[in-house]
């Protein structure tokens, strides 16, 4: 195509669609990759979904007319996340808790010794948690959306979010105790 | 006896999600209820351990970059060449009418990048994004150990004598402590260039930072906001400009907001 009065025109229009992307869009990509870290559990597998969901929000940037751009882009980085996971780790959206992943981790006692760490101690369990408690905990906790932007970004009716959150923060507190009684009884094997 | 509040209002309450009424309600409730004392207290604290932990995992570079790369790639016309890079060409005499239009477009993506980099008010209306973010920043510094107060007093009188001579304006300070907002001290810091006074306020075992500024804008109405779990209030009152910013819950925040506006 050579670049006629329409083709100005057309390019023009993109530029000024392009700076609003530079200026919506972009702010949020540590939002959009960290989501995906989690969702994903693992920060290589992130970096190809979040890098795929951007530029799938970047192509598709005109039909974007909200006012929220940082949800509008997590709902497609959410989106992209799920694909991922029926297609690679489908197992992943069924398991309910994984029990491999905690108990497992809290069992020896080179990891206990870190697990004083709050960081691992807290990657290890909200990793263990359903995918769908995960996602809202790292939404609300980390990324400070409002239950309206969860709701939108998850699929989730408004009204749902509050009790998931709860069920959420009640599973993690659980799994945090556990792995805190693991460690009182190894700490007592050792005495 | 389990109370049903326990695990679905007090997340609303805690998240500061709750209408005026319902929170009143449930601070009404909370009066009688010791099991859902004791869960918020225990919320409160798993909150903060989720924050302190520094969960959060920025994109590796490489993402931002591919995204540019792609963005400056593409063009409506269907050229894949940067129109950036199209700029150069110019002694290129046979090409000088899509030259010359390129670099129109160049000129043009230059001017409307820079504008919206200068002029976030205008374009956006949420100037203050950057200033509340490194507002964040500078709370979360502060949380670090030895970073919280210059001067440690809970006298207000010890306080505000502190600031005399070290800031040429003088920050309302006073002790909340009957209403549950002990004053710990104070410090100064640097934001985004400005020094600030920032009062340290305590709420159980939680930590409110007040950033207080000197601002030639007119008094405004205190604005909640939230970002990375951390609930905020932004206010100007008599030529200053104030931030709250806390992990603990909105209404406790707004209370202690309304005490310092008084």
């Amino acid at each position: 195509m050579s670049p006629g009065v329409e083709g100005s025109d057309l390019g023009v229009l993109d530029l000024q669609e392009r700076a609003r992307f530079e200026q919506l869009v972009l702010p949020h990509v540590d939002a959009a990759f960290n989501l995906a870290r989690w969702v994903l559990r693992g920060r290589n597998d992130a970096e190809d979904v979040a890098q795929e969901a951007l530029l799938r929000a970047y192509r598709f940037f005109r039909g974007f007319n909200g006012a929220d751009a940082r949800a509008w882009l997590l709902q497609i980085v959410r989106n992209a996340c799920c694909s991922w996971l029926e297609k690679n780790r489908p197992m992943d959206l069924s398991t309910e808790f994984d029990e491999q992943l905690y108990p497992q981790s809290g069992a020896t006692p080179e990891s206990l010794a870190i697990a004083g760490d709050d960081k691992q101690r807290l990657t290890q369990a909200l990793e263990a948690l359903p995918p769908r408690f995960r996602e809202v905990l790292v939404l609300r906790e980390l990324e400070g959306c409002s239950y309206k932007e969860i709701a939108s970004i998850t699929s989730m009716p408004i009204g749902s979010v509050m009790s998931a959150l709860s069920r959420a923060r009640q599973r993690l507190q659980q799994s945090l105790t556990q792995g805190a009684s693991a460690k009182n009884v190894e700490a007592q094997r050792e005495l | 006896m389990s109370c049903e509040m326990t695990h679905s209002v007090l997340h609303g309450y805690l998240d500061g999600e709750l209408d005026a009424a319902r929170a009143a309600e449930f601070e009404q409730h909370l009066l009688s209820c010791p099991q859902c004392v004791a869960e918020l207290e225990a919320q409160e604290n798993l909150r903060s351990t989720i924050q302190r932990a520094g969960l959060r995992e920025r994109a590796p570079e490489k993402i931002r970059r591919s995204l540019q790369g792609a963005i400056s790639g593409t063009s409506a016309t269907g050229a894949t060449d940067e129109p950036v890079k199209r700029v150069t060409p110019i002694r290129v005499k046979a090409s000088i009418r899509p030259t010359w239009w390129l670099t129109l477009a160049a000129a043009a993506v230059f001017v409307i990048v820079l504008g919206s980099r200068l002029l976030p008010n205008v374009s956006q209306g949420r100037g203050g994004d950057e200033m509340t973010a490194a507002i964040v920043d500078a709370h979360l510094r502060s949380l670090q150990p030895g970073h919280l107060e210059d001067v440690i007093s809970t006298d207000q009188h010890t306080v505000k004598p502190w600031f005399d001579g070290r800031i040429d304006f003088a920050p309302p300070v006073n002790d909340f402590i009957s209403d549950g907002f002990p004053l710990q001290g104070g410090r100064l810091d640097v934001v985004r260039g400005k020094t600030v006074a920032v009062l340290v306020y305590g709420r159980r075992k939680h930590i409110i930072n007040v950033f207080i500024w000197p601002t030639n804008e007119h008094d405004t109405a205190p604005q909640p906001g939230s970002q990375l779990g951390y609930n905020w209030i932004d206010w100007r009152k008599g030529g200053m400009e104030l931030v709250a910013i806390s992990d603990v819950s909105a209404p406790d925040l707004a209370a202690l907001q309304k005490l310092i506006a008084q």
